[in-house]
Parts: C-alpha cells; structure tokens; sequence
C-alpha cells in the first residue's frame, strides 16, 4: 500500500513510520481519549475546561488527574457554555487552552465558538461525535459534519477543523491545532467520533510542544502599557465591516496554507473513496478487498474538513470512473465532495446511522455498485 | 478667579480618579453606571490593583465600560462573565479580576455561571448593577423587574401570576460557603453613595486578601427605561429597597459584619 500525505511543512502526518525520533520511544497501548488528552498537555496546554459527556468522558477525567500535576488548569464547568466561556476567559491571557466534548455539548459551545471567533481568540476544541440529533446515542457518528465545518455559532466566520483518522495522527493533529490557534488567532476544532475516542490501539507516541509566539494582544494587566480590550462588537457598520473583511482576509489565507489530506492507492485507482475519521479506518480494508478482487480503489482522506481539499481531490477525481464517500453520516461531507468534485466524476454515497459503522464488505459491495452504474471513463481502459 | 476660590486651590476635593477615561460616556443623561464606573475607578486606585487588573464586560449598556475605566477588558458573552472571569483566574494567579455586570446579565440568561462561579468561591470580584430592567434593549423585564413595574414587556405592571417574582440574587448566593462577601448597596443619596463605595472595597479586598469571591449589588437608575426625570429615578431607589433591602448580606472573613 502506497501513501501520499500532505501536511504543512511536507511534515509527514501519518506517525506508523518511526523516522526521526528521540530516544527509543516505546510502543503503548493507547486509549484515544487518554491520548489526544496527554497529547495536549505535552503539547503545552495550560488549561483545560470541560463537562461530563459520553463518549469522551476519559479526556475530562485524565485532565483532572494530569494537570493539577503539572501545576496546569483543570476546571470542570457547570456546563459546556460554562466551558467555552472559562476558555475564552484563559486564551484571552494568552495561555493555552483547550476544551473537549460530543455533540450535544458541542451544540451549546456553539455561542463561544462565535465569539472565539470574533474576538480572535485561540481555542482547541475536541468533539467526540457521538450519534444524534438530540439525545441521539452514545455510539460513533459523523454527524456533526455540517456542524463543524459550516456551522455552529452566529455570523460570518469559518473555523479550521482537523479529523484524525488514528490515534497517533489524533496526537500529532493535537499539536498542530494547537500551533494554526495560535499562528492564525482562531478557534480549532479537532473532529474525532466515539470510536477513536474508545477504541485502543498500539502506538509509538510522538508528542510535540509548538514554540510559543509573542501574543502582543494578550490581557495581562495594562502595567506600563496602555489597556488591551479582547472583543468582539463593533456596533458601527463601518467598523463592523472592517473587521469582518479582516477576518476573512485570515480565512482565506488559512484556506491557502492548511489543507490536509493523504492518499492510498490513488495512482491506479479507477474508484476513489473519500472518507475520513473512522470512516476512513473501514473505507483503507475495503480498498484493500476489493483490489484483491480485482477492483481498482483508491482512498482520498481529508485531514482538514476546513480548509476542505479541493483542489487535490478535484485532480484526482478528473480521471476516476467514480467517486465513492462513505461517512457514519446520512450524507454530509458528500456535500463538499460533490462542490470539489465539480461532476468531473460520479459521486456516489454509502453511510450509517446512529452507531452504526459500515462493514469494510458493505463498502466494498458499494464500490462494486458503483462501478457497475458508471461509465467507464473516455480513453481509460481501466 | 475669586479670592475665596484661590485661597482653597491647593486642596483637591474631588478630581477624576486615574483608572476613569477622560471622555464622555454614552450613557443616558441620570444613568447610574457614571456613578458606579466612578466608584470602581476610584477604588481600584487606591487600592493600587489598575495595572494587575483584568476586568470582564459584559453584555448590557455598560459593555463599554472598557471605553471608561483605565484597565485591560475582555468581552463576555451575555450571561456569562463569571466564567469568563474564572478562566481567566485559573491561569493568571497574580491578577486582580473583576466582571461588572447587570442584572439581565446576571440575575437571567447568567444565572448558572454566577451560582457556579461563587460555588467554587472562585477569587474574583463581581459588580452587579441592578437597575429592575433590560436598558440597553429598551426597557423590557428583568428577573429584578418590582411586582406591578411596568416595562415594555409588561405594559400592565409585572403581575406574579404570569411573569413571577423579582429575584434576590444577592441573597441566593450569600448562602453559599463558597462566597466570601455580599452585599447590595444603592445610589439613592451621597451616603449611600459613600457606603456602597466601602462594600466595593470589601468585595476587592476578600479577593486580595483571602482569594475570595466577592459580590456587590448596588440598586441603579434608568431614568429612560422607567419613564422618569433623572431626580425622580434617583428618589424612586428608596422604594426599590423596600424589596432589596441594603446592607452586608455575608461576610465570611469578619462574621460581625453580618447584617
């Protein structure tokens, strides 16, 4: 199995390679929640806000045992809106900050994300993706797709949403989130679903400390300076404007610098899935079982949902026969295939529901659904 | 100049506290919020706290008390300061950390923070403007709104049959262990005026201090909100304390303080 991995810096995203690494670094069994919550405090966070929810309820309680040790934050809120406040609270300092949960409590972290935004502040904000709407379930799911990527809070803004698809990616994109939050002024919101937040796995952890940048904004007490105000109103439209056409000056530049995505199998493919997260974990056996049989698959798999990888997967899909997306969803990223896509090729979509995951055998009898519903492609003869 | 006038010039009776902006605020002609914003100017200057000052606006007419008072501000979401401002504690020990907020804010949309906030006695100091109305979005109820006001959103009076009863906050949070010190004070005359100045006081100190959490609610004006000369708004404060009444509801660093 090839790989193509496309980070920023041409740092490679997958970690199964040992590389360059510091003394012998041991392989552990992992838990994704412990995981992406250890990779956070290596990575320097100095606070961490959270609430009780399932399935990410482990980042919140190794927090609490973790960063009183090292003389960090940990607070747990009285509520998720709690949450986000206290880390609007503490980014707008300077520290460090960083907060986790699922979809419910990312629903009403969506009035701090906006704010987040609008004062420009740097939060890491995990959502473990857990089955809805409402109650929903407990189980994966990659519902809160369109949420993350398009939607949570009021107003025009975006904000840079990263999806692991492993748990050491899951430590290396923690890092990272940390370092666009910083470099950028923004809100990252780190995509994960129960799965990866439940599921343990064998892993060399790589952990990295981005280099702290002067933060020339930060509230520390106006002493031999004039006063800072950290906000985000601007009642006149004049100046309202202005500041929206700064923001989106940042968006476009983040939407130019930090696209993420990895290919497998892409150089021969004739069927190109796109799948991210745990979808993707399924969607890499799939590709595997149907080129034993004799099918041509590929697996495109966005890293960042925004920036979402156009252009990329708009080349790759020029010559494919078909596009296949496979999400625990009824059908949201198939949305941003289908504008990247730009009916270069077919799209076509297989999902679940509710907790459930798709059978690598499901995803493999809907590539064979798709190859026998499409054309072959004009002058390939694959 | 007169001679009288020139005689006392060297002695300065009263002048624009340091940590008070010299500009003119946006608020109504009358409104209270000068006269607070004064007083916390003038409290945080003497107690030497502007600089390691770190204050949280909050949504409401007096957002824009980062516009007047001389110290660093962060903008909170409507209702919730109290975290904001904890965030902001955890990770800044040596700062002085106060949120001003009014009782919309505080007493409605903002209730689970602050019960929060003072349950874990989080070391911040908080000032709490009840004025019995939302002012900034033109007059409607507030949870403080007095039995038979009437307001734009209750045109006939508040009737405690439909829109229940004004909220004693204050009192609520005084019970908790976690709150160092509480008390409500009022802008109905200089001396309460002076005495509502000594509880901010306290309400900084028990943060310096003891690390405490402080809470101080002082009874305001809205001379617009309630259809009053600002003279009457002001007269009209002592009727307000017939339902809030004055005075130190908490003091867990001095219990003879107690009311």
């Amino acid at each position: 199995m090839t790989a193509l991995a496309h980070g920023v810096q041409d740092r490679p995203v997958e970690t199964r390679d040992p590389g360059t690494r510091s003394p012998a670094p041991e392989r552990i069994l992992l838990k994704g929640n412990e995981a992406i919550a250890e990779a956070a405090i290596q990575a320097g966070c100095d606070a961490y806000f959270g609430y009780p929810i399932t399935p990410q309820a482990e980042v919140l309680e190794w927090m609490a045992r973790r960063m009183p040790e090292e003389g960090r934050a940990f607070v747990q809120a009285e509520s998720e809106i709690g949450a986000i406040s206290m880390a609007l609270g503490a980014a707008a300092t300077g520290a460090r900050v960083m907060v986790s949960t699922s979809s419910p409590g990312f629903s009403l972290m969506a009035e701090g994300m906006s704010y987040l935004a609008g004062s420009e502040l740097p939060v890491v904000l995990l959502n473990v993706m857990r089955g809805g709407p409402g109650l929903g379930s407990i189980g994966p799911a990659q519902g809160d797709y369109l949420q993350a990527v398009k939607g949570h809070g009021h107003g025009d803004y975006r904000i840079p949403v990263l999806a692991p698809s492993s748990i050491a990616e899951a430590i290396a994109l923690v890092a990272d989130a940390f370092e666009i939050a910083e470099r950028y002024r923004t809100p990252v919101i780190l995509l994960a679903d129960g799965i990866l937040g439940q599921a343990m796995e064998p892993v060399v952890p790589v952990y990295r400390n981005p280099a702290r940048r002067e933060a020339d904004w930060a509230l520390t007490g106006a002493d031999g300076r004039p006063p800072r105000v950290v906000k985000s109103l601007h009642l006149r439209p004049e100046d309202l404007e202005a500041h929206n056409d700064h923001l989106q000056a940042k968006f476009r530049a983040i939407a130019a610098a930090e696209v993420r995505w990895a290919g497998e199998d892409l150089e021969d493919a004739d069927l190109v899935i796109v799948a991210y997260g745990t979808a993707a974990r399924v969607a890499r056996t799939a590709v595997a079982r149907a080129r034993a049989g004799g099918l041509m698959a590929g697996l495109f798999r966005p890293i960042s949902l925004w920036p979402f990888p156009n252009d990329a997967l708009s080349s790759i899909a020029a010559t494919a026969r078909a596009v296949l997306v496979v999400e625990l969803s009824a059908g949201q990223m198939v949305e941003d295939v289908r504008l990247a896509v730009e009916g270069r090729a077919p799209v076509l979509f297989h999902g679940r529901t509710g907790g459930m995951v798709p059978s690598p055998d499901e995803v493999v009898d809907a590539l064979r659904a798709a190859w026998s519903r499409t054309p072959a492609r004009d002058g390939g003869g694959r | 100049m007169t001679v009288a006038a020139d005689r006392h010039q060297s002695r300065v009776v009263a002048a624009r506290p340091a940590l008070l902006e010299d500009r003119a605020t946006h608020y109504c002609p009358g409104c209270g919020h000068g006269v607070i914003h004064r007083l916390l100017a003038e409290v945080l200057g003497e107690m030497g706290l502007g600089p390691r000052t770190i204050a949280v606006a909050a949504v409401g007419c007096a957002v824009f008390a980062y516009d007047y008072l001389h110290v660093d501000f962060v903008e909170a979401q409507h209702g919730r300061a109290p975290a904001v401002a904890t965030g902001i504690r955890r990770v800044r020990p040596d700062a002085f950390v106060l949120t001003y907020q009014g009782d919309g804010d505080l007493a409605a949309i903002g209730t689970a923070e602050i019960i929060h906030a003072a349950g874990r006695g989080e070391g911040i100091t908080v000032v709490f403007v009840n004025n019995g109305i939302y002012g900034m979005t033109g007059g409607q109820m507030a949870p403080t709104t007095l039995l038979g006001q009437k307001t734009t959103s209750t045109p006939l009076g508040r009737d405690a049959r439909t829109a229940g009863y004004p909220l004693p906050i204050t009192e609520m949070l005084a019970i908790l262990p976690g709150v160092a010190y509480a008390a409500r004070g009022s802008l109905a005359s200089p001396s309460a005026i002076g005495k509502t100045k000594a509880m901010l006081r306290r309400a900084c100190e028990v943060q310096e201090v003891d690390g405490g959490f402080g809470i101080v609610e002082v009874l305001s004006n809205c001379p617009v909100g309630w259809g009053m000369t600002p003279v009457k708004s002001i007269e009209h404060l002592t009727m307000v304390a017939e339902t809030y009444p004055l005075g130190v509801l908490a003091d867990r660093t001095r219990p003879e303080a107690h009311r």
